[in-house]
């Protein structure tokens, strides 16, 4: 079955961010496609690079980042989401006149049109939140 | 992506709590670009999001309610409102805002875009949907 996934909530705070993660990983396991993972509200932040978790607990952003690159994920930030609460790529540095980026290596940002297509395409539509 | 799916948004929230709220509506007027079925739910805390009369000058937050009254020329004209979380916060559809469309038709009468319906008819409207959004 073809998934799509909206993460709605934000890492450590909520346990959707996990749930999501553990989902997404599971349907890969059992042979399933994710057509995209889209991060929306403070769901955007499981994209920045420049968390410090505790060494002894997960590192939610680089998990994703992992599974991302193993296998080929489309992770997509949400770029009003994103611009609400500072989550940068370098297209979007240069927009909006930021000295900094900090999104992590596996994420995208890009509108809500790809949450739509996200809906449309996959076969179900898998929402992580509140 | 000719494929027309039907698409209902689930709007669970108080409208100044939290964010949700207001970017259940971005999605919603994004996603009327896409030309799919759309329908809105509005049940628990969320029926106060269409509230006539929002004022938010004491807190400070942006008063984003006015937008949901654009709902109706981007043809989002399905809108269901749960009886029973009226009921329970006091509230009747006389405190709701007018929100409307254009029936092209109809020789484009204007018409209600709100209908009252049952939390049954709630989970009738879900189960017939293919994408489920939850705000």
């Amino acid at each position: 079955m073809k998934f799509s996934i909206q993460v709605n909530e934000g890492p450590y705070q909520h346990q959707s961010a996990d749930s999501a993660y553990n989902f997404v990983k599971a349907a890969l396991e059992k042979g399933h496609e994710i057509f995209r993972v889209f991060f929306y509200h403070d769901g955007v932040n499981n994209g920045t690079r420049l968390a410090s978790p505790p060494q002894d607990d997960r590192n939610v952003q680089q998990r994703w980042s992992d599974l991302a690159k193993e296998h080929e994920l489309d992770l997509v930030i949400c770029v009003a989401a994103a611009q609400r609460r500072g989550i940068v790529d370098d297209g979007e540095a240069e927009r909006n006149g930021k000295d900094a980026t900090n999104i992590m290596d596996g994420f995208r940002i890009s509108g809500l049109g790809q949450l739509i297509e996200a809906g449309i395409q996959a076969d179900r539509l898998v929402v992580f939140g509140d | 992506m000719s494929e027309i799916k039907k698409f209902v948004y689930v709007n669970r929230k108080a409208p100044y709590g939290t964010v949700y709220a207001l970017e259940s509506l971005e999605v919603v007027l994004i996603g009327a670009a896409f030309d799919q079925d759309v329908r809105l739910i509005f049940m628990d805390d969320g029926v106060f999001q269409i509230k006539k009369d929002q004022n938010t000058e004491g807190s400070g937050l942006k008063n984003f309610s006015p937008t949901y009254n654009a709902l109706g020329d981007y043809d989002v004209n399905k809108i269901y409102v749960e009886k029973e979380s009226l009921e329970a916060r006091g509230l009747t559809l006389d405190d709701l805002m007018d929100l409307t469309y254009e029936d092209e038709d109809d020789d484009w009468a204007e018409k209600s875009s709100i209908s009252l319906v049952s939390a049954d008819e709630i989970r009738d409207l879900m189960e017939d949907s293919d994408v489920v959004l939850s705000f």
